[in-house]
């Protein structure tokens, strides 16, 4: 236990405190995998999430996907970043999951429209700059994850990759195993129409009773 | 270049990402100075990458963090736990195999056992102080002077307990009255020469 305590508290030459942890970890020390996965822990659940669309099927795959990476920690090679691998795994995980529940039956209308097909952005009201301020208020923050909700599976997915997860377009396509090319179509509808449902929802009311200048947009 | 409304649309999340040519860049920034409904469209679409980039649009359930941990603590223990099982059984199971195979290695150096033939029987009545002959080799014990025994340059001499012991068996022909009242099923059947040549000496020896 000393030696592993010298090693943690001085990393190797080079070596970053997450490197450190995977290989300590690729070494047996399993009790440090929480230590090294837990910067990651809000982003696997966001994964699931929006995939699933569960609050309890998105938390049991996040803890599945984590058990899972640390079954094939030996396997992880440094050429991915360690966020994306488990982003993969917890994407997996999850896809695997809805197709055992089958709930992609209950929502697949949508997803059968043309994705080739143009999309009009329907608002041209001025906008501007977004106050950080706003995502303090846990109403504002309900209303974008129901718009985030209201997107068409294929186009929420790509969005909360891209967008949420920070993955590049290239890890994105990876992971849904879809085209880059699908990645960008979907990523351009996805951002027009969320800016479309949250400038309809300013208008609509539901930011009406917070604090913002009169005759303004939100943000 | 000049780039449209409906170009600029179209190309607008590429614009975002850095994905487009300088040249078709350079023209949708004109457009934007000169129209204000991209210039919503643009602005609008970046707002919403801003804020849901915010790590605050992720929210996870209450005890999320201490649920994963704990289910997280209890896997590296059971992989330790499992290994210790493991590892209670497989060191003993291992010295036993080693002791056996050990065991196996050190017989074989001692005796050589002969092969054993599918007429092989152990014999009945044999007197275990009798001397018997057996040849390296060869699989059978014989009575002194029996004509079939081979190799006879490396013949040894036994008491029938030692013969058998070392996994010897009667040797059908010049004991075959022991083979014969021990026998519960199908006798061997000797040669027919080798019969002939016993038929012979019995005949011989009861006319002598």
């Amino acid at each position: 236990m000393a030696e592993l305590n010298v090693v943690v508290n001085n990393p190797g030459p080079g070596m970053t405190r997450e490197q450190e942890l995977i290989s300590e970890v690729q070494r047996g020390h399993n009790e440090l995998f929480y230590e090294l996965v837990r910067p990651y822990e809000r982003r696997v659940y966001a994964a699931a999430l929006a995939i699933l669309r569960n609050e309890a099927d998105a938390e049991d795959v996040a803890q599945e996907a984590m058990l899972k990476a640390l079954s094939h920690i030996r396997q992880f090679r440094a050429e991915a970043r360690f966020s994306t691998w488990l982003i993969q795994i917890t994407v997996n995980e999850a896809l695997m999951r809805r197709r055992r529940e089958r709930t992609a039956m209950t929502e697949g209308i949508d997803d059968r429209r043309d994705e080739e097909g143009e999309y009009t952005p329907r608002d041209f009201a001025d906008w501007r700059e977004i106050p950080s301020e706003a995502l303090e208020r846990k109403e504002v923050r309900q209303k974008l994850a129901e718009a985030l909700g209201s997107l068409d599976r294929k186009y929420r997915e790509v969005f909360v990759l891209r967008d949420m997860e920070q993955l590049n377009i290239q890890e994105t396509a990876e992971v849904l195993g879809i085209s880059v090319a699908s990645v960008k179509t979907r990523l351009l509808r996805a951002r027009l129409m969320l800016r479309d449902l949250l400038a309809g929802g300013w208008s609509g009311g539901w930011f009406s009773r917070l604090p913002f200048e009169k005759g303004s947009k939100p943000w | 270049m000049v780039a449209n409304c409906e170009q600029v649309w179209r190309e607008i999340s590429n614009y975002l990402e850095g994905d487009v040519d300088a040249g078709l860049r350079a023209a949708m920034d004109d457009h934007f100075r000169t129209c204000q409904r991209c210039r919503s469209v643009i602005e609008g679409t970046r707002n919403v990458i801003r804020l849901y980039g915010d790590e605050r649009m992720i929210e996870v359930p209450a005890g999320f963090g201490g649920r994963l941990k704990k289910r997280l603590s209890h896997e590296a223990h059971d992989r330790g736990s499992r290994w210790s099982t493991w590892s209670t059984w497989l060191v003993p199971l291992a010295a036993l195999a080693l002791f056996a195979g050990g065991l196996r290695w050190a017989n074989s150096l001692t005796v050589e056992h002969p092969l054993q033939s599918e007429h092989a029987q152990p014999g009945h009545d044999i007197p275990p102080d009798m001397p018997v002959i057996v040849s390296a080799g060869a699989r059978d014990f014989h009575v002194a002077g029996c004509p079939f025994i081979h190799d006879k340059d490396k013949e040894r001499t036994l008491t029938a307990r030692e013969a058998i012991r070392e996994g010897y068996v009667p040797c059908v022909r010049c004991m075959r009255k022991y083979l014969e009242t021990a026998s519960s099923g199908v006798p061997p059947q000797p040669e027919a020469n080798a019969d002939a040549d016993l038929d012979e000496d019995d005949h011989r020896g009861g006319g002598q």
